[in-house]
């Protein structure tokens, strides 16, 4: 059961050796990538006789059971679907991109990461650990980033990018706090024993805010609302990439999640009240922008919204015939939209435009490709023959059929379908049908893999829609089986007789031509429409959003600024105030000290030096003259010898001395090429200055006479005396610690003089750099 | 009267810290670093006339200075002058580089030159 772990290692070591490829075959990378996705592709195909018998694999690693994380791989009837779309998309795609990234820079690096991506999305939908599930989850929310941001030289790609990246990474945070607030109530992250212990989980107080979280990163993932609009601006990503991660893969991961979570957490008052809400409005949200668009990426984008919606309604409504429609329709839209997006990125490249104003009549220059592009709009409007018909007529079913407030997500999901048939038949007629604004005049061969991945996908779509049935027993009924927990009939055809649902279908067809009809007929209802839009929803989300983080970067900003304003002085000033008013406090709560030193003047000579030293230091600061300063600090130090060596310090005296000698010469090597001391300061900042200097030397004179106090019996010392003699045979206790009880802090000590040493000589005998 | 030594030499260096000038500011460094070591110093309690030298006879080293704190000093006195000697050497190349004391001057960055 290894095939599965090493499909997915095998797509990263592909995807990094894509830099090391010999020069020669560096340019069909993109071919040779394709061959490993059909590889793989073929693999699961391999694997349906097995799945569709209701059977799975499940491959177990243990990584750290302690803490419930495992590897599980799962490979089921859900799994199995979503292989099948990624890996058989993903040769498609592939080929498209082999011909479509032909012209643009640093192709190795969209390989690298559209492959990881593969193979991330890959890792997802087989993950059968919730934990594991998430890392591959953020790898392709980062991966995401990095091909939307492929043309890093726009300003719009980055935000987009960005934005995607954002609102996708909260919602993972959000997953993982859900999966983990859930996991906690069953004590696993294993989908299996989520599934076996169900009621355990619905009856725990846990489940209601796990839920909640679980859903905001499913439906930041799969762009539901009030999170849809990261999806549209994402359109600024190469072609392929939104044809495969933006349409086909990606935002499924979200759909994946909740149909692998469904037996799990599904079926409750809570599952089927919210799921199905933000799906309708979703729905309602990506149709109705739709209409208004005229940037044909823009469009698809929107419609991709609408049907990411009808997917999260249709796994929320929860009944064995919504679940099937969910299943067909993730496949139905996988196929249609992919295509119309490759075919989207071929019209840009070709005619240098993605308005769809600005094009017409392309059926003359391009007519295989508009071919192609009229067979998956039918699909997406819903028409017979295509695999849309099929799926249309049976979401149509499930929502007739929905319990609970059915009758209004019927309503809903009518003018969902009235309007999607308008935006394709929009499509249709403005883009390819009508008169061609220019011809474009392109030689047939080398659009050859530009056509390819479209006209598979919509073939597929065709030869299923007419006979869906093999398809329907072998691949969607065992994911149907799994999501639903229970065993399922499918069976699917064309034509269902003439019932209910098929009325609707005509309803819908009728009202969304007259709509089209009207759209297309008169520009000015377009333009009008879209001046209404922006007054009835004047709240623009992107520009919410991106203003959000602008005014929170901008206060971060403001504060850093008070904070870290460039002056050195004031941050020193802050830091001794601070200790000081610390200080004060300290003593302020301590202050029943008794001192029990008197005030004395003896020894007289000693209080004579101190009074030289005192005097010597203010002179020392309030002399203007540079060599005086330095000569009284000179005079402050061999004080300080005189006081060590009155009070039984003799190495202490000498060391001080030598120090203070060297500080001294120091100072007059270097004065002599120092600028005389200039008047920097205001009198008011002097007086500020002196004030909290006499503060915070006032404190420190109270917490020497406290040191005084305080009685340091240190049993060390009593050690160093009794064995400095007997054991390291030295008299001067001060020496022998220095130097053999404490040696290796006197070792560490030469060290920083040395590396003081060779800073200096480097300072003061390098070369005088360019100023 | 140590006590309050300590306290002034803290005062001045204060006030010698927060100078514009870069020469005071060293200055300031050096006043600090005495008059800690003077704390430290005065804070083990304060022995006239007895060094802690000892040979094997004898035998009461209670009365002794204590020798900790003394080591703790020298070592304090050692790393002050490299300290002050590197800072030094430092604001000299500083002031090759860019011609100026003022401590208010170094809020540019080399970008902004």
């Amino acid at each position: 059961m290894l095939p599965m772990l090493n499909l997915v290692i095998l797509y990263f070591l592909f995807a990094l050796s894509i830099f090391i490829l010999p020069k020669a075959i560096k340019s069909q990378k993109g071919i040779l990538i394709a061959f490993l996705q059909m590889a793989a592709f073929v693999w699961f195909v391999f694997k349906v006789p097995l799945v569709s018998a209701n059977n799975s694999e499940l491959l177990f690693l243990k990584w750290i059971p302690e803490l419930g994380l495992n590897f599980e791989f799962l490979l089921d009837g859900l799994s199995l679907a979503f292989a099948l779309l990624v890996t058989g998309v993903g040769v498609l795609v592939f080929l498209y991109a082999h011909s479509y990234m032909k012209s643009y820079d640093n192709t190795a690096k969209f390989f690298f990461f559209l492959l990881l991506f593969s193979g991330a999305m890959l890792g997802l939908v087989l993950s059968a650990n919730l934990i594991q599930l998430f890392i591959f989850w953020e790898l392709t929310t980062v991966l995401s980033f990095f091909l939307i941001s492929f043309f890093n030289e726009k300003e719009l790609a980055r935000k987009a990018a960005f934005q995607s990246l954002v609102i996708t990474f909260l919602g993972g945070l959000s997953l993982l706090a859900g999966i983990i607030v859930i996991g906690s109530a069953v004590d696993s992250y294993s989908i299996n024993d989520w599934v076996a212990g169900a009621d355990k989980i619905k009856s725990s107080s846990s489940y209601v805010p796990g839920l909640i979280l679980i859903l905001i990163g499913v439906f930041t993932k799969s762009a539901q609302f009030p999170f849809h609009f990261w999806l549209p601006g994402a359109m600024q990503a190469p072609a392929p990439v939104s044809a495969y991660l933006h349409s086909a893969t990606m935002v499924k991961a979200g759909v994946f999640l909740l149909a692998r979570l469904s037996p799990a957490l599904g079926g409750t008052d809570e599952w089927t009240f919210i799921v199905p809400l933000f799906g309708v409005i979703t729905m309602l949200v990506g149709s109705y922008f739709a209409i208004t668009q005229t940037d044909l990426k823009a469009i698809l984008a929107y419609t991709t919204i609408n049907a990411l919606g009808v997917l999260v309604l249709l796994l929320g409504i929860d009944t064995n015939l919504s679940i099937k429609a969910a299943v067909l329709f993730l496949f139905i839209h996988a196929f249609y939209k992919a295509s119309l997006f490759m075919i989207a990125g071929f019209i840009e490249k070709k005619t240098g435009t993605r308005e769809i104003n600005e094009l017409g009549g392309l059926i003359k220059s391009f007519p295989i490709t508009s071919a192609i592009a009229l067979l998956a709009l039918l699909s997406m409007a819903g028409l017979p023959p295509m695999l849309g018909f099929l799926g249309k007529e049976l979401i149509y079913e499930a929502k007739v059929q929905s319990p609970g407030f059915g009758s209004m997500i019927f309503i809903f999901g009518f003018i969902s379908n009235v309007l999607m048939f308008a935006v394709s038949m929009k499509v249709l007629f403005k883009v390819f049908l009508g008169k061609a604004k220019k011809t474009y005049t392109v030689s047939r061969f080398k659009n050859t893999f530009f056509v390819i991945g479209p006209a598979i996908l919509v073939l597929i779509s065709l030869v299923i829609g007419i006979a869906p049935n093999l398809f329907g027993k072998w691949i969607i009924e065992p994911a149907t089986n799994v999501i639903y927990a229970s065993p399922v009939n499918v069976e699917l055809a064309l034509w269902h007789g003439f019932n209910q649902v098929l009325l609707l279908s005509i309803a819908t067809v009728v009202l969304g031509s007259m709509l089209s009809y009207i759209l297309i007929k008169y520009n000015r209802v377009e333009v009008l429409w879209q001046k209404f839009n922006t007054t009835v929803f004047p709240v623009n989300l992107p520009e919410l959003f991106t203003k959000t983080i602008e005014s929170f970067v901008a206060f971060s900003v403001s504060k850093t600024k008070i904070l870290q304003h460039g002056y050195h002085r004031y941050y020193i000033l802050s830091i001794i105030v601070f200790t000081a008013v610390l200080l004060w406090v300290q003593l302020f709560v301590t202050k029943g000290w008794q001192f029990e030193i008197p005030f004395t003047f003896k020894p007289f000579y000693i209080s004579g030096l101190v009074f030289i030293i005192m005097l010597a230091t203010l002179f020392s600061v309030i002399t203007r003259s540079r060599i005086a300063a330095i000569l009284s600090m000179g005079v402050t130090g061999y004080g300080m010898a005189l006081i060590f060596l009155y009070y039984s310090a003799v190495d202490l005296a000498i060391t001080q001395i030598l120090s203070e000698t060297l500080i001294v010469v120091m100072f007059m090597l270097i004065l002599q090429r120092l600028p005389t001391f200039t008047k920097l300061s205001s009198k008011a900042t002097k007086i500020r200055d002196l004030i909290v200097s006499i503060i915070f030397g006032t404190a420190m004179t109270l917490v020497t006479l406290k040191a005084i106090n305080v009685n340091l019996s240190s049993p060390i010392s009593e050690f160093f005396m009794q064995n400095s003699f007997q054991k390291a045979f030295g008299e001067n206790v001060v020496n022998v610690i220095l130097v053999d009880f404490r040696a290796l802090d006197t070792l560490g000590e030469a060290t920083v003089l040395v590396i003081a040493a060779v800073g200096v000589s480097v300072l003061l005998f390098s070369k005088k750099s360019k100023s | 009267m140590l006590s309050i030594l300590v306290g002034v030499l803290y005062t001045a260096g204060v006030y010698m810290l927060l100078r514009r000038s870069i020469l005071k500011f060293i200055i300031g460094i050096i006043f600090m670093s005495n008059a800690t070591n003077l704390l430290v110093f005065i804070s083990a309690g304060l022995v006239a006339g007895k060094p802690a030298f000892v040979n094997g006879a004898t035998t009461n080293v209670s009365q002794l200075a204590d020798p900790m704190p003394q080591a703790l000093v020298l070592t304090a006195i050692v790393i002050g002058l490299g300290m002050a000697v590197f800072i030094l050497a430092l604001k000299y190349k500083y002031f090759e580089v860019t011609g100026t004391d003022d401590l208010d001057q170094l809020k540019q960055t080399d970008s902004q030159k």
